[in-house]
């Protein structure tokens, strides 16, 4: 007994590790990913971007972390406390869990578990909540407004993101993240975004939907209404937001990555496949997001409703009866 | 009992014990809001009991469908409506004696099915557990499209009549909504919505004046 106690001790703490290990360079993709995003947008609009603080503003996402840290969080008097302080948890909480299953090449994986794919689209789903009740209970109109918008924004790409995901499962015939990686080996033209291009392009679009991104942040919306649902929130409660919604950025970077783009597969067979791959396509979809930015002015609301529903799930479903038409004919082979 | 065993069986107990107290404030909550994060809170303990029942399609699904979407709807539609709690009261001594005989028949429905007598261990037994590689996704998949698929397109034909009926029960055309079709937006030309007059830069001197 007392063996097999110090043997389930070990595995907790094992695992542990293992999440530190993940979680602490995601925090660090996180904060150099604002810094990237700052000065790639200045580059883009011929600024210069932070350079202040450390070498070429190398510090400078230190700095913001510090002062979010020193900052008082200051709770509404109307707000609901309980649930004010429960929001921002609720929003980072789904973005970090998610990371539980994404592998980083073959070996390296927290948990390896059937069901993956499955479950990254559970766990992501509930982020919605944090915001939902972050804006319900900050009793503030801004907030309520930009907490609404969110919910109607997310539920309704969440459908085109399921059925691109589909054509995926369909191609792969699998759940489990790593069998779809394999599915993917053999060189760049095996890679899924070709046969699923439509599917590709609606996820990634779908994808900067999800994450509240320009330019589909409605939810912020500065011009319209302040900062949406976080517009009460200060110091830390406020950085969590933030945190969250830049650990989600990198969540469906790395999500496109891994279905569409190959994962840690090399594109090329007489290079070895590793995690330097897994890096650099995930980096190249961030770039995308960051460009998408820099590039296009915000949606009106309606027209982004209508572009999820009358445009998005429309293709995706037209592209799954595709893929399965075409996989009973002779040239099924394109398609898996 | 091995280690493992009881490990489960803590698991078990502690999930149940949310479900039964977040089932208890879905009904107890004062603020409908508080109700109906409490009902999340219960698909989402539920959920993780199917998990240990090895049952995880369902498990994911549930979360999938009811918390990141139904709930999600649910929610959206408790925080815009501008309930009166005391209204909401007024019923219920009204109500309790239609409420009371089917709250009593639910029960007594689930002692029936779920009582030791027909459905516990002597008469079951416990399913072996599957092993590691088993894929319930999978399973569920084959059995609804071979041995069930007419009832599955059944439902499914149901369902899609149920969407379109909803949708044509709601759809009604504004008079004085100011809608922009995105396809008359798009085909716009340069020549609809701007005329390019050619004039001189500068006047030329005494022209103009002559005329005044």
């Amino acid at each position: 007994m007392q063996n097999l106690d110090w043997a389930v001790i070990q595995t907790v703490v094992w695992t542990l590790i293992k999440i530190m290990t993940i979680v602490v360079p995601l925090m660090l993709g996180v904060a150099y990913l604002t810094y990237a995003e700052r000065k790639i947008i200045g580059w883009m609009q011929v600024r210069i971007g932070p350079n202040r603080v450390g070498f070429q503003g190398l510090l400078q996402p230190i700095a913001d972390g510090l002062k979010l840290l020193m900052k008082e969080i200051i709770i509404p008097s109307g707000a609901n406390k309980g649930l004010f302080i429960l929001g921002p948890i609720l929003v980072i909480a789904p973005a970090l869990a998610a990371w539980a299953v994404i592998p980083f090449t073959d070996t390296l994986v927290l948990s390896n578990i059937n069901a993956g794919l499955l479950y990254v689209m559970a766990i992501t789903s509930m982020g919605v909540y944090g915001v939902i009740i972050a804006g319900w209970a900050s009793n503030s109109k801004y907030a309520f407004l930009g907490a609404m918008r969110s919910a109607a924004q997310i539920v309704s790409y969440e459908i085109a993101m399921g059925f691109a995901l589909v054509g995926v499962l369909m191609a792969s015939q699998s759940l489990n993240i790593i069998d779809i990686v394999q599915g993917q080996s053999g060189g760049l033209h095996q890679w899924y975004i070709w046969p699923l291009f439509p599917l590709f392009v609606v996820y990634l679009v779908a994808g900067v939907a999800e994450t509240n991104r320009l330019p589909f942040d409605v939810a912020e919306g500065e011009s319209e209404i302040v900062a949406g649902f976080h517009v009460e929130y200060s110091g830390m409660a406020f950085a969590v937001f933030f945190l969250a919604e830049y650990a989600n950025m990198i969540l469906v970077a790395a999500l496109t990555t891994l279905m569409f783009l190959g994962g840690w597969l090399s594109p090329v067979t007489f290079l070895p496949d590793g995690i330097v791959w897994w890096l650099l396509k995930t980096g190249f979809v961030l770039f995308l997001f960051l460009w998408f930015r820099a590039t296009f002015p915000r949606y009106r609301y309606d027209q982004i409703m209508r572009l999820g529903w009358k445009v998005f799930i429309p293709i995706t479903i037209v592209w799954i009866v595709v893929v399965g038409g075409m996989m009973q004919t002779p040239y099924g082979y394109l398609f898996h | 009992m091995t280690p493992n065993m009881t490990y489960t069986t803590a698991i078990f107990y502690f999930l149940a014990a949310i479900l039964v107290l977040a089932g208890l404030r879905v009904i107890t909550a004062r603020n409908p809001v508080h109700a109906a994060l409490f009902l999340v809170l219960a698909f989402f303990t539920a959920a993780g009991l199917w998990m240990l029942l090895e049952a995880e399609f369902l498990a994911i699904t549930l979360v999938l469908v009811y918390v990141g979407a139904v709930m999600v709807l649910f929610l959206f539609v408790v925080m815009m409506l501008d309930i009166n709690l005391e209204h909401l009261r007024e019923g219920f001594w009204k109500t309790l004696p239609i409420a009371g005989p089917i709250a009593a028949l639910i029960v007594f429905e689930m002692v029936l099915i779920l009582g030791s007598r027909h459905f516990g261990l002597e008469v079951m037994g416990t399913p072996a557990p599957h092993p590691a590689d088993y894929s319930n996704t999978k399973e569920l998949g084959r059995l609804i499209y071979t041995d069930y698929v007419y009832a599955f397109e059944l439902a499914a034909v149901i369902l899609l009549v149920a969407i379109v009926a909803a949708i044509a029960l709601t759809l009604r055309r504004r008079k004085d909504s100011k809608y922009i079709d995105p396809a008359e937006q798009v085909k716009v030309k340069r020549n609809d919505r701007l005329r390019i007059v050619k004039m001189q830069a500068e006047k030329k001197p005494g022209a103009e004046e002559g005329k005044a």
